[in-house]
């Protein structure tokens, strides 16, 4: 431990070691035009994908960009509201700033014909009965909620219908679907 | 490096004790202790040392912006040049790289690095969990990033469901045997590990790394300098690879950038085996799973087979072939800007032969290892006893 040397007037007062100033920080965020159309045609209860012009792959939400690349994504293809689960994490940690019940499932969700998944929450399914390759379809708040916000889509819930198998979900539908061609 | 370039090697190493909290020190107090102690070792004064590079992990851990700006006077840098990496938690990696480049490039010969990070003083499960604009906040903290990941590993090996039990408990072991080590839990039983709450189910919390507070510091020389040292640990080889954290196909569990990593690193080394050359690993595993998933994409196995060599015995410091983590590692210590340059130190402390009770006898290369990002910054080195071949 460091000695702290004080001056005599401050003899046998509690040192201060720490202290703790909350900041606040407000901010203007620009979307972009890619997550500026996602989000007015979320708005309007579509989800929107970016479609690659390298070869074609489907990236949602859009980002204007492929990561792979590095080239402008300028096309959109709408999207079904069905998928399945890519992988998932039963969670019994509180997020910050979000009051869930406990646990609850967070799982990368792949929609249909999409090549890559998004972070999301799986509800509606035992924690228990989760599973890598699960069916699930959207469940959107009701319509006159439905604002140009993330939170439109409240969860995803079981489909039904068969699991896709392990070696096709997720991110080796890539793979499996041979869409990757060399650059898989 | 392997690619040509001045020789360069370690000649000091410092770092803190790491605990929860060190309330004793502020941050130019903390970062300050763990330089001294590599200058002590280096049998340096401040005045010899001509840049320093600093690394830790975001700003926003801890909210100081640019730390490294208000750290300088602690850290002698004062009229000398100074540079600050990022690279998420793969930092303490990458800066130590950044400062070897600068000697292997003969900018400088003696050159201080430095990472650290205060994790009492900062909120890194709020930080990580930051809600994005116009996304849905759902991510609880880097547990909630990796479980999912851990999870296909499991399921695509079939691995059985307490190997990663198994490398905590051996990483905790380890760390009984190093003074500096943050968790130290003699009393501390397998089945306690086992039996420990999930906090992001396939995660338990004894699979967890803690949160800490630390720094690490090395002195990094060239040739001439280095020849002064009675040991020196000399650096053969490092390299450093990045990838986007989503992209169609990507291979989250044994990421393009880190075997990519792994192949420059060994070419530049010269090692055609890992598993028989290196005799001994300081790899990033902050929760158990990573050890069987890194042994494998760093080619110490075949891919499948790391939770095999986690079972056999091979990473314990106690009879293993292949000790991994013999300082108690990331799961024992973690204090996230430092945790990766602890690693590149206790490899270069292991083949200097000064890694006190940790020490695997006989030590000639040792593996640096760090990680960060969602598994997408990967920095490495491999350090020997000897100089490089020529």
């Amino acid at each position: 431990m460091t000695e702290i040397h004080v001056p005599p007037l401050l003899d046998g007062v509690e040192p201060v070691q720490s202290v703790r100033t909350p900041i606040r920080m407000e901010y203007t965020f620009t979307p972009g035009v890619a997550a500026q159309t996602y989000l007015r045609e979320f708005g309007n209860k579509k989800i929107l994908g970016n479609v690659s012009p390298v070869d074609g792959a489907i990236l949602v939400p859009p980002r204007g960009a492929d990561p792979r690349h590095g080239v402008l994504c300028e096309e959109f293809v709408e999207m079904p509201h069905t998928g399945h689960v890519g992988s998932y994490c039963v969670t019994n940690v509180p997020i910050p700033g979000r009051e869930l019940d406990l646990p609850y499932i967070s799982a990368w969700i792949f929609l249909d014909g999409a090549d890559v998944g998004f972070l999301n929450l799986v509800a509606e399914c035992p924690p228990e009965e989760c599973r890598i390759g699960m069916r699930v379809e959207a469940v959107w708040k009701p319509d006159e909620e439905i604002a140009t916000t993330a939170e439109n889509i409240l969860y995803w819930k079981p489909s039904g219908g068969p699991d896709i198998p392990f070696e096709e979900a997720g991110v080796r539908s890539w793979h499996a679907r041979k869409k990757g061609g060399s650059n898989a | 490096m392997g690619t040509g370039g001045e020789l360069a090697a370690v000649v000091g190493v410092g770092m803190t004790k790491f605990s929860a909290t060190r309330g004793d020190v502020s941050m130019p107090g903390l970062v300050r202790e763990a330089a001294q102690r590599a200058l002590q070792d280096a049998g340096m004064e401040w005045d010899d040392i001509d840049a320093v590079v600093m690394g830790k992990a975001p700003d926003f851990f801890e909210g100081v912006m640019m730390p490294e700006i208000f750290l300088s006077e602690a850290l002698g840098c004062v009229g000398k040049p100074m540079l600050r990496v990022h690279t998420a938690g793969s930092v303490g990696g990458s800066t130590a790289l950044v400062a070897a480049s600068l000697v292997h490039s003969g900018v400088h010969k003696r050159v201080l690095t430095v990472a650290w990070e205060k994790q009492s003083e900062s909120n890194a499960m709020w930080a990580l969990s930051l809600k994005q604009p116009f996304q849905v906040s759902i991510n609880a903290g880097a547990g909630g990033y990796f479980s999912p990941i851990i999870r296909q590993y499991m399921e695509a090996t079939q691995a059985p469901e307490l190997i990663g039990c198994m490398v905590a408990f051996k990483d905790r072991q380890h760390a009984l045997l190093n003074p500096y080590a943050h968790l130290h839990q003699p009393d501390l039983t397998f089945d306690q590990v086992v039996e420990s709450p999930m906090l992001w189910e396939p995660i338990r919390y004894s699979e967890t790394c803690p949160s800490s507070d630390g720094a690490a510091a090395m002195v990094i020389v060239n040739e001439e300098e280095a020849n002064k040292s009675t040991s020196p640990a000399w650096i053969h080889a490092g390299a450093m690879r990045s990838e986007a954290n989503n992209f169609p196909g990507r291979d989250e569990v044994n990421p393009l950038a880190s075997r990519e990593c792994a192949a420059d690193l060994w070419r530049q080394a010269g090692i055609v085996d890992p598993r028989k050359e290196i005799d001994v690993v300081e790899m990033y595993v902050p929760f158990s799973w990573y050890e069987p998933m890194w042994l494998e994409s760093l080619g110490f196995c075949n891919r499948g087979d790391g939770w095999k060599l986690v079972e056999s015995g091979a990473t314990h410091i106690d009879g293993g072939d292949l000790p991994v983590n013999c300082s108690g590692g990331v799961l024992s210590s973690n204090p996230i800007g430092a945790s990766g340059m602890i690693r590149f130190a206790e490899a270069a402390l292991q083949v200097r032969g000064m890694a006190g009770d940790h020490q695997v006898d006989g030590a000639q290369k040792a593996l640096g290892h760090a990680y960060g990002g969602g598994a997408q910054y990967f920095a490495m080195w491999v350090v020997g006893k000897d100089k490089p071949a020529a």
